[in-house]
């Protein structure tokens, strides 16, 4: 098969991982090698459907033994199949990345085989790339559930970043969908390179300067909206995954129709609002301190799709506001609808030299049209007094609307 | 009040400058700067002294201490392209040196946000040369790209590139300026237009072909495309000529893929009888893919209820679909045959297929088979299931790749695992062996007796197994 064919399958195959992020490792370029990570992820080109294009985003084949409903690859489908040599996909890296038209390369492969098997050809190319051709860029690589612990040791020797994908938050889902796949096993894929990370960061600590292990740590992903699980299931799932094994992102992945679908799967378009509002609120359990039972309590187990978690949260707790710009603490601000962390750390450095007032916010580019309800400034803010008025959410309600596909698609250019 | 012009091609020549004009006392409103990196400005400055006005030793008393940050933020907001920015940072400059050390650390105060917001611009600018200068091979092996920055940032940028390609010789061209690098040592020359950049590269087209296939229709965003990549980048990014088509297609692709989903067959099997009548007279009424419009009749399984041997072909033919019995074609010819030769009583075995509807291509008169596809198989395995749960067979045998697929999955390799039993949910014993319509199609060189002789044996082999008795295991 041609070189282009097979680039066409396999990415094709491949655009269904969310990943593509590029960030969080430093690697210097060794001598006579090429390509270097410094931290900060570069998106290098974005597709028409916003999403960027960071790394060579490949499945080494989309042959695959398990039969995972949600997924295009699964043996029962008719999606054309092909299979790169490790060869092929080190050159198409080196040739991109020369180019500048990639950060790396984040390789996965449909199961072929056994998973020991599988991780081994990913592990070949990744090591390819490092030791024969000195390649210093990023790599990601897919950590295969169920394959032997010394493999995702080897594997992350290599790469910058592993990920093993939990793909459902419910293990009883995966089940039925994934009938070859287990939570345990997939968690046991985690644990094994949380191990890996901790030990070379121990080790780095005791001995000074030791080998890299996926420095740029791992991620995972979760399908939503292929099954029943609400936001308050997912959430929960991601909070936990987050502090048993450290992970650095969860992925939320719109499920989306895919060709050959399985019968049983839903025939939508994919959930792209909902998908959004659990980033937003993943954002605010990381870096906001809300708890996942405050933005998705039992009482609303969805996040609504209207407005965004934190202004939806600030409606259901009017008692905690307004609350006054000058005077109160960090944690206070940080749940202000319409701030943001970066804000809030702006606005407390410059109350050391004024008392703030609307305009002042304005020109911190702060989303004033969300915010003023909630707050009191040093001038006068009379929009706080409707804060428990009956009618403030209805002040909200313009705001968001599905961007239809058709919208997008007609879109001026 | 005489108002000083003073000259700054630089961030250096701004700096050296503007230390002076500082320890001489010069106020904002004082001075009046001319950018040198404007060409409206290079004429003026040809005139010009680059030096700024000597040394007034009476004024210079003191050092001017800045913070460190201030440098950071004037060299970054230097590369702005916008005259003004020289004097704002002289503003700037000028506050900070006169009782307000402090200025930086207030970044609502009008004068910081307005730098802040400009030095933003750059640092974004340089991002996107990072991300967006595309190389492409000359044809001396230099990697070369031309790319039209924003602001005064090659220079700025130039030592990322080297860097991260230190090992490749390569060069940027932008109309301001051009940044060059052997591998050894840094150069840069004046502007070049586009045409100075070699117009195309090999690789190029696989890069095309990832853009385009990594986009995933359903998912159709342009504003949040254009947020990230902007238009006016588009003209030195090769796969920007794909956007247009992606999007216009990308409306059909989706609606494409929600109307090729098959349904399944499973809402069509009833779920609570034990009767092998109601199932087959359920399936009659099946719409559980889109075979059922074309053929003209379902064709269900045959024979006995108790029966012991289950056989599964493909799906029906020409002569199936229109007497609407399972194998009574020239193919049921070749299995009866087989099977009398196996001494195998048609009659108490169950005879069926994987696809029950008969998929064919209309060629003039005749209906050519056509194998059904992979979402046929698995639209139609819920009847398949559902004959098997009713007769619960101690033996079945797949006939060709087809049934293979449905009951074992498609790494089934007919010729290598014909005639050996297989694990199985589905029936104690499972084994697969070639389809009897094979035998008619033989390829030139195979002798039709020697393989009729093997499928006998495989068939010898499955009746041997229904007779056996009971194992302890």
């Amino acid at each position: 098969m041609e070189l282009d064919r097979k680039l066409a399958i396999l990415a094709d195959a491949a655009k269904y991982d969310a990943s593509c992020a590029s960030s969080g490792s430093y690697r210097k370029r060794a001598d006579g090698g090429i390509g270097n990570t410094e931290g900060m992820g570069i998106c290098h080109s974005y597709t028409p459907d916003g999403r960027c294009v960071s790394l060579l985003k490949l499945l080494l084949t989309n042959y695959c033994i398990y039969d995972c409903s949600y997924c295009v690859n699964r043996i029962s489908s008719d999606t054309p199949r092909a299979r790169f040599t490790p060869e092929e996909v080190v050159n198409l890296t080196l040739n991109f990345y020369k180019r500048n038209y990639i950060e790396g390369l984040f390789l996965s492969s449909g199961v072929i085989q056994t998973p020991d098997y599988t991780m081994e050809q990913l592990i070949s190319v990744a090591r390819q790339l490092r030791e024969t051709h000195k390649f210093g860029g990023y790599i990601h690589l897919k950590a295969v559930p169920a394959a032997s612990p010394e493999l995702y040791r080897q594997a992350g020797l290599w790469a910058d970043r592993l990920s093993a994908n939990i793909e459902l938050p419910v293990d009883q889902e995966l089940r039925t969908l994934a009938p070859a796949k287990r939570h345990t096993e997939i968690e046991g894929a985690m644990i094994q390179i949380k191990g890996g990370i901790l030990e070379a960061k121990d080790k780095t600590n005791r001995e000074g300067k030791s080998p890299h292990f996926a420095p740029a740590g791992q991620s995972t992903q979760m399908i939503v909206g292929a099954t029943p699980a609400p936001d308050a299931t997912v959430l929960q799932k991601a909070s936990q995954l987050y502090k048993k094994h450290k992970l650095r992102r969860v992925y939320y992945s719109a499920f989306s129709p895919i060709p050959h679908a399985d019968p049983g799967l839903p025939i939508e378009k994919p959930p792209m609002i909902r998908e959004h509002r659990l980033y937003q609120a993943d954002w605010l359990i990381r870096f906001y301190g809300f708890d996942v039972n405050e933005i998705t309590p039992t009482t609303a187990p969805d996040l609504p799709l209207d407005k965004d978690p934190k202004l939806a949260w600030a409606l259901r707790h009017r008692e905690f506001f307004p609350i006054d710009v000058n005077k109160a603490p960090r944690a206070a601000l940080l749940r202000i609808p319409g701030i943001g962390v970066r804000n809030v750390d702006r606005m407390l450095k410059s109350r050391r030299f004024r008392a703030l007032r609307l305009e002042d916010l304005a020109r911190l580019r702060v989303s004033i049209a969300k915010a003023r309800y909630f707050i009191t400034t040093a001038d006068h803010n009379p929009d706080a007094f409707q804060i428990d008025t009956v009618k403030l959410p209805q002040r909200f309600q313009p705001e968001a609307q599905q961007l239809s596909l058709f919208t997008a698609v007609t879109g001026e250019l | 009040m005489a108002i000083l012009e003073v000259p700054a091609q630089d961030f250096a020549s701004w700096r050296t400058a503007a230390r002076k004009l500082i320890r001489q006392g010069a106020t904002p409103l004082e001075v009046h700067w001319l950018d040198g990196t404007s060409d409206a400005a290079q004429g003026l400055l040809a005139g010009l002294e680059a030096a700024p006005p000597e040394d007034d030793a009476s004024k210079a008393t003191t050092t001017t201490k800045v913070p460190r940050e201030f440098l950071s933020l004037a060299e970054t907001v230097s590369c702005f392209r916008d005259p003004q920015r020289w004097n704002l940072l002289y503003e700037l400059l000028w506050r900070l040196s006169h009782g307000e050390p402090h200025l930086l650390d207030d970044p609502a105060d009008p004068l910081v946000r307005k730098l802040r917001v400009m030095e933003k611009a750059v640092r974004r600018d340089a991002h996107k040369m990072h991300a967006f200068v595309r190389f492409r091979e000359a044809a001396d092996g230099a990697m070369v790209a031309f790319h039209k920055p924003d602001h005064h940032i090659v220079r700025r940028e130039a030592d990322f590139f080297v860097r991260r390609f230190g090992a490749m010789n390569w060069a940027i061209l932008t109309p301001d300026e051009c940044a060059y690098w052997d591998q050894k040592q840094l150069r840069f020359g004046p502007g070049l237009p586009r045409e100075s950049a070699p117009s195309e590269d090999e690789v190029e087209d696989l890069w095309l072909t990832y853009y385009g296939s990594i986009f995933n229709p359903a998912r159709a965003n342009l504003t949040a495309m254009t947020a990230e990549m902007p238009v006016k980048h588009w003209s030195t990014l090769p796969e920007s000529k794909l956007i247009n088509g992606l999007l216009r297609t990308a409306g059909d692709r989706m609606y494409e893929m929600i109307r090729k989903q098959p349904s399944s067959a499973a809402s069509f099997v009833p779920s609570d009888t034990t009767s092998l009548k109601v199932l087959q007279q359920a399936a009659c009424n099946c719409q559980g893919c889109e075979l059922y419009e074309h053929a003209t009749q379902t064709v269900f399984g045959e024979g006995l209820r108790k029966a012991r041997l289950m056989l599964v072909g493909e799906q029906p033919g020409d002569q199936e679909d229109q007497q609407g019995a399972p194998f009574v074609g020239p193919a049921g010819k070749v299995l009866n045959e087989a099977l009398e030769a196996a001494g195998i009583d048609r009659a108490d075995a169950y005879v069926t297929n994987a696809v029950k509807h008969f998929r064919f291509e209309e060629r003039g008169k005749r209906r050519i088979h056509k194998k059904p596809d992979g979402r046929h198989i698995s639209a139609c395995k819920p009847w398949l299931e559902a004959e098997i749960a009713l007769i619960k067979p101690k033996v079945i045998v797949c006939l060709g790749a087809t049934a293979a697929q449905s009951l074992v999955g498609r790494d089934v390799r007919i010729m290598q695992d014909r005639g050996k039993w297989m694990d199985s949910l589905h029936a104690p014993n499972l084994m697969v062996t070639v389809h009897p319509s094979a035998l008619l199609r033989l390829p030139p060189g195979m002798s039709y007796e020697e393989e009729f002789t093997k499928f006998v044996r495989d068939l010898r082999l499955a009746t041997e197994e229904v007779n056996a008795p009971l194992s302890n295991a």
